[in-house]
């Protein structure tokens, strides 16, 4: 039951609006406020049961370089997408995961690795993310940017449990997710939002990264 | 007992794919949250559409030729643990799900895979839902409330222990059947439907949570059972399997 918990807890806020002063949506036909039998049940956690590497997907890195989802087999990762173009939440999903970066032991840090996969191939050249590295301060020897095959985007967002979608413009809208898995590719925690706490997630890295 | 259902079965794969689409569209969708302002309509081109769900018979047909996709084959990431329960192993359907029943318990991924094994694809949300709008008599009967609460009778009933076979209730004004009342259905997009703000300048920190913006900007507020279905589909994750989600196949239409 516990998806149609989600669902349904979704739903309620959705109806409340998160803050703004608007004519409130039409009220639900009366009904019980659960979901009908019919809804999706419960089917699963919000992590897959097996490694990410499952699936072999192929991506360029921002040297251009082909590689692949599990270029830091071996190694805790922290797997994210987000695109270049994007002005407000990127950055801030990407100083979040720098932050949990700076907050690991030196030990664990040096195991830590990180992958974030673009939305948007097409503009998302390896100059583009060289680029969008440097601006970002990030350390290329921990730090992979990449970009996939244009018919993977979807794909990779499935995997990771991102939803986003394009718009007219070029823009992404998109959820804020980390995947933390272990060297196996096993995830192993999630950050579902940004207005999650990541502190689970940290500790699950350091977890890992310590070991 | 046994025997005749394997013959059954046998006589239905020794046909060769014989799925019926029809065209669907062109037409405008009217999503129930817009992706963003000034995109209350959207354009959805003519493309063809599976009559049907896809049934357990077909699916059969589909993991014996693609052993990776058979029941205790598939990794836990590309389908839960209850891939396919309804059947009685995996290479044999049940008396819970029969030959013409619409095949459930299938992740996004099997549903996809079988679909580029089919020479298809799944249709998008918007051409589900243009599919979807139409009653046996109009394009779009989004706004007609006996057509509405018709689905909501649907989505307030019990689940039925036993699946109705597909084909069963009247094609809508495209000849399509079943797009209510039997399954929900899997889409390429289904992690598309995005009840938050878009990451472009923001105003307010409320705008990052993920249930943010949506609700502010919805239309249609009539259209419950479509809500009913944004929130399905946000609910899922590719590599869920439930025992009322099912699926059909979509193409493009060939160019002359």
């Amino acid at each position: 039951m516990r998806t149609t918990a989600l669902v349904s807890l979704c739903m309620a806020l959705c109806w409340a609006g998160c803050g703004a002063a608007e004519t409130p949506p039409a009220p639900a036909p009366e009904a019980s406020p659960e979901l009908p039998a019919l809804a999706p049940p419960a089917a699963g956690t919000t992590l897959p049961d097996a490694p990410l590497y499952d699936l072999a997907v192929g991506l360029e890195d921002q040297e251009g370089a082909a590689i692949s989802l599990d270029l830091y087999r071996g190694h805790p990762v922290i797997l994210s997408m987000f695109y270049a173009s994007c002005r407000a939440a990127c950055p801030m999903l990407i100083s979040r995961t720098r932050r949990i970066e700076d907050q690991l032991s030196p030990t664990a840090r040096a195991e830590l690795r990180f992958l974030f996969i673009s939305f948007d191939p097409e503009r998302d050249t390896p100059e583009r993310l060289r680029h969008a590295a440097v601006e970002q301060g990030l350390d290329l020897g921990r730090w992979t940017l990449a970009r996939p095959a244009a018919p993977d985007v979807r794909l990779l967002s499935a995997l990771l449990g991102v939803k986003f979608n394009r718009l007219a413009n070029g823009d992404y809208n998109h959820s804020s997710v980390l995947v933390l898995v272990d060297r196996d590719g096993r995830p192993v925690a999630r950050m579902g939002s940004l207005a999650e706490d990541s502190g689970p997630l940290l500790r699950e890295a350091e977890r890992l990264g310590g070991s | 007992m046994l025997t005749i259902l394997i013959l059954t079965i046998s006589a239905a794969l020794s046909a060769p794919q014989t799925t019926h689409r029809v065209s669907v569209g062109p037409g405008v969708w009217r999503p129930v949250f817009p992706p963003e302002e000034g995109l209350e309509e959207i354009a959805v081109p003519r493309f063809l559409l599976d009559v049907t769900p896809v049934t357990n018979a077909e699916f059969l047909a589909f993991t014996r030729e693609n052993p990776a996709w058979r029941r205790g084959a598939v990794s836990r990431l590309l389908a839960d643990d209850r891939y396919l329960a309804r059947w009685e192993g995996p290479d044999a359907l049940s008396a819970d799900a029969g030959p013409n029943q619409p095949v459930t318990d299938v992740s996004w991924y099997a549903a996809r895979a079988y679909c580029a094994w089919a020479g298809a694809r799944l249709p998008t949300v918007a051409e589900w839902e243009l599919a979807a709008a139409a009653s046996e008599t109009v394009v779009d009967a989004t706004r007609d409330p006996e057509f509405l609460a018709a689905i909501l009778v649907w989505y307030g009933s019990p689940s039925p222990g036993v699946l109705p076979d597909v084909g069963g209730r009247a094609a809508n004004v495209w000849g399509v059947h079943d797009l209510h009342g039997l399954v929900w259905e899997w889409t390429e997009d289904f992690n598309s439907v995005l009840v938050s703000a878009d990451d472009r300048d923001q105003k307010g920190a409320d705008k990052v949570l993920f249930c943010g913006a949506g609700a502010l900007a919805a239309q249609d507020k009539g259209d419950y059972a479509a809500f009913m279905r944004v929130a399905s589909r946000s609910s899922m994750e590719a590599w869920y399997t439930t025992s009322t989600t099912g699926f059909r196949c979509a193409a493009d239409v060939e160019e002359p």
